[in-house]
């Protein structure tokens, strides 16, 4: 049984969602972009406004129709939520006696950091997006160590997924296999239908937590042919996809190509800005930082890094990546071929943020093509 | 019992030589002893020698006022020490200090650049063994100046 | 050989957050190293030889430091600690009694558990690289029955540079191992060889049939010894290199010390040569 929830209800579910003791967190628009951030009501959510996406190129118009998700991602994935861009790890107490040698305090005690971790729900996840925690499940849960941090936000979120209707032109989820319709992990699952003078949500649940809620969310049964136009948006947007990737021995073919020419002339463009990693969803590399206040105490902060600065693979003596072009290889290797080794699916999750938001407009279904075609070139296609 | 020839043949440089190239060169050997802070050679002395060093250690130094005798490369058992006996005007480069009491084979250097001249095979394969010490005291000396340890490991 | 050291099981306390250690004792080894041994009520964490901890000057940051104290006395944690940084240099100018932060032990060891009996032992140093082999020297000479021919190369840049001065003496007084030293350059009193340590390979007692070889150095060190091991008839499966990048987190989660598909901290720092041959001549990778 398909359920239906009326647009006017959406209130009500975000309700039923804080009564949980969830702070709802949403897309909206901010700085002439759709970002995410805690959503008050359904009124904040950014109606009518669709993106314009193309390498290096963002832009929101207003389409006039009341369609609350037809937009698609905009540069803040939702790793911001789950794995913050700064994370305090412990603190340190002093130790009387004031600084020690080498300016050091003697510690007296370090404790873990303290804080109770923040239970979101995140209202209008895409199936990219939920792939993208997939990832990030598996490199911070399912690994020797396990990420507390992550693990305490991870656990107490909510996800309400929403299927991509409308691709954007940066959008290649449909060839990475991890998209348009959102096959799992969300605990709801929306599909918007604004047509006609009606606009309402088809609801799905995807585990014992959204089931739960259901009973206080005035629901009732979806018409066939109110399930057939969701359905065919759906559809309609996997065909509609602007790129693709081609992962067929993909990673053999990175691992043989440290060496390839291309790596020059990308890097000839790339900034080397880190624009790429920080809106990348699936991105994970930090830093350690040390804070430390005149009363002796210091924190020891984890904030998200990029193998695009000099800084990331320094050590003494200078970095081991000290070329762009090496930097932009390390990325692209790492997403397309050492993911795969290392947690065993790609690090690419289709979503096209790296494309847009490049400020060179390096496009990294491009970049792929370019090596795999020059494969061809060299052996010759008999 | 230990002949001039069985000494010859069961050293590094020598190994898997025919009998006959082994006789040809122990007609150009002796068997020499040096004790220790004895100089084998000198800089600038006539270079009319070689050696294959059967025990000990021998330090080639260049003589810098102020700071005595400076190491630049130790040779040990198994190893050859000089090769400027075979190009002329046949003399020492470095100074070959004895570090600790040290045997070795002494090869006359007239006698054994007659023969190579009479025998090219023979000095082919003298040439070839000699072009492999070259080579790696060249990437020796190449990586001393690299300063291989000075970054952490 | 290929089925190495088992992988470290998780510490039951939070391995992510330091606990406090006291410094007992201070060694100065060389200009710019120390050897720090460290004390606490919760110290003794065994360790195997190759593994490294994170220390953690307070205020100041933390580092992955090799472990290069003795596997049979975990009561005291050793590390060796040349001052290069912010952070190793506050670690260096600490004292006995003062207090650092300290997690470990993490990595995957020097594979001497998988070493058969009878096999020749070569262990390659260069630099700071003696530090994390000091340990598999001392177990493999505490275990000396269980393998034939031991030798230790070991290379500085000058004899003032030598780590572990009276270690070596008394290793090199043992009549069953073999202890070769070289430095680039010699001093007025040094009478030992001059050369790179790669120099001492071609003469050194092993038989590269039954023989394995540990390496530790720079980069650039350990890709010449690999070279001329391989020339000796050493075979990749049995050349074990430790390997150094940037670490933050050293349990897999920063990801700053790939190395192709490989985090140096999860799945090293000890590698085979054949492990990592594929990457290790790639520049910048």
């Amino acid at each position: 049984m398909t359920v239906l929830l009326e647009r006017v209800d959406l209130d009500i579910l975000l309700a039923a969602l804080r009564r949980r003791g969830y702070t709802p967190i949403g897309p909206t628009v901010r700085d002439n972009a759709i970002t995410c951030a805690e959503i008050v009501s359904a009124d904040t959510l950014p109606a009518g406004w669709v993106d314009e996406q193309e390498a290096g190129r963002y832009r929101l118009r207003q389409s006039g129709d009341p369609v609350l998700f037809g937009h698609t991602v905009g540069p803040v994935a939702w790793k911001r939520f789950l794995f913050p861009p700064a994370v305090r790890l412990w603190q340190v107490e002093s130790g009387g006696g004031g600084p020690r040698a080498a300016g050091t305090p003697n510690p007296s005690v370090i404790r873990p950091d303290g804080d109770l971790p923040p239970r979101y729900a995140l209202i209008g996840v895409r199936a990219c997006d939920l792939a993208a925690i997939a990832i990030q499940d598996t490199v911070f849960l399912a690994q020797a160590h396990v990420d507390r941090a992550y693990e305490s936000r991870r656990r107490g979120a909510f996800i309400v997924a929403v299927h991509c209707t409308r691709p954007g032109a940066t959008c290649f989820c449909a060839s990475t296999g991890t998209g348009p319709r959102a096959a799992a992990g969300f605990d709801l699952a929306l599909t918007e239908v604004c047509r006609d003078g009606r606009h309402y949500f088809l609801v799905e649940s995807g585990s014992s937590r959204g089931e739960e809620l259901l009973p206080d969310v005035p629901l009732r049964e979806a018409t066939p042919d109110e399930c057939e136009l969701g359905e065919a948006a759906v559809a309609e947007a996997a065909e509609r996809m602007g790129r693709s990737v081609d992962l067929a021995g993909l990673k053999d073919l990175l691992y043989r190509s440290y060496e390839h020419p291309r790596w020059d002339e990308t890097a000839a463009r790339c900034l080397a800005c880190a624009n790429c990693t920080m809106v990348c969803p699936t991105c994970f590399c930090t830093a350690a930082e040390e804070r430390t206040d005149l009363e002796g105490r210091a924190e020891h902060v984890r904030r998200w890094d990029s193998c695009f600065t000099g800084s990331f693979s320094y050590i003494h003596g200078g970095s081991i990546r000290s070329s762009v072009k090496s930097r932009y290889r390390q990325w692209l290797v790492h997403k397309f071929a050492a993911w795969i080794d290392q947690f065993g699916t790609t690090g690419c999750v289709g979503c096209g943020r790296c494309i847009t938001w490049c400020p060179a407009a390096i496009d990294i279904t491009e970049e792929v093509r370019a090596i795999q075609l020059s494969e061809v070139a060299i052996h010759g296609d008999a | 019992m230990e002949t001039l020839e069985s000494l010859l043949a069961e050293h590094e440089f020598f190994r898997g030589l025919t009998r006959e190239d082994i006789v040809l060169f122990t007609e150009c050997a002796s068997n020499v002893r040096f004790e220790t802070g004895a100089y084998i050679f000198r800089e600038g002395q006539p270079a009319d020698q070689f050696f294959a060093v059967r025990h000990g250690r021998v330090a080639l130094e260049v003589y810098v006022p102020g700071r005595g005798g400076v190491a630049i490369q130790t040779v040990g058992p198994g190893e050859v020490l000089g090769w400027s006996w075979m190009l002329p005007p046949y003399r020492w480069h470095f100074d070959a200090r004895v570090l600790e009491q040290t045997r070795v084979l002494a090869f006359d250097a007239t006698c054994i650049r007659d023969k190579c001249e009479t025998d090219h095979r023979l000095g082919y394969e003298l040439m070839k063994r000699l072009a492999h010490v070259f080579t790696q005291r060249l990437e020796a000396s190449r990586l001393q100046l690299l300063d291989i340890y000075g970054r952490a490991g | 050989m290929a089925a190495l050291a088992e992988r470290q099981a998780v510490p039951l306390l939070d391995p992510r957050i330091p606990r406090l250690l006291q410094i007992r004792r201070v060694r100065r080894e060389t200009r710019d190293t120390w050897t720090l041994d460290l004390i606490g009520s919760d110290a003794g964490e065994p360790f195997a030889p190759g593994q490294f901890a994170m220390l953690y000057a307070p205020g100041v940051g933390e580092v992955p430091i090799s472990i290069s104290g003795d596997p049979a006395s975990p009561e005291v944690i050793t590390h060796t600690v040349r001052a290069v940084g912010p952070t190793t240099r506050a670690l260096c100018g600490l004292r006995a009694g003062d207090v650092l932060g300290w997690r470990g032990p993490y990595g995957h060891p020097w594979p001497l558990e998988a070493v058969p009996s009878g096999a020749d032992v070569v262990i390659v140093a260069g630099g700071i690289g003696l530090a994390p082999l000091r340990p598999a020297v001392l177990r493999v000479l505490a275990d000396r029955a269980r393998f034939r021919r031991i030798a230790l190369l070991y290379g500085a840049r000058t004899p003032g540079e030598l780590l572990f001065r009276r270690d070596l003496e008394r290793w090199r007084s043992r009549l069953d191992t073999e202890v070769e030293i070289t430095v680039d350059a010699g001093d007025a009193g040094w009478r030992g060889n001059v050369g790179v340590v790669t120099t001492l390979i071609p003469p050194a007692k092993f038989d590269p049939a039954r023989a394995v070889a540990l390496v530790c150095g720079p980069e650039v060190m350990m890709r010449f010894t690999v070279g001329d091991l391989r020339k000796r008839g050493l075979p990749p499966e049995r050349i074990f290199l430790s390997l150094e990048r940037n670490m933050h987190c050293g349990v897999g989660l920063c990801g700053r010390c790939q190395f192709g598909p490989r985090f140096i901290c999860r799945e090293g720092p000890v590698f085979s040569y054949a492990e990592v041959e594929r990457h290790f001549t790639i520049r910048e990778v």
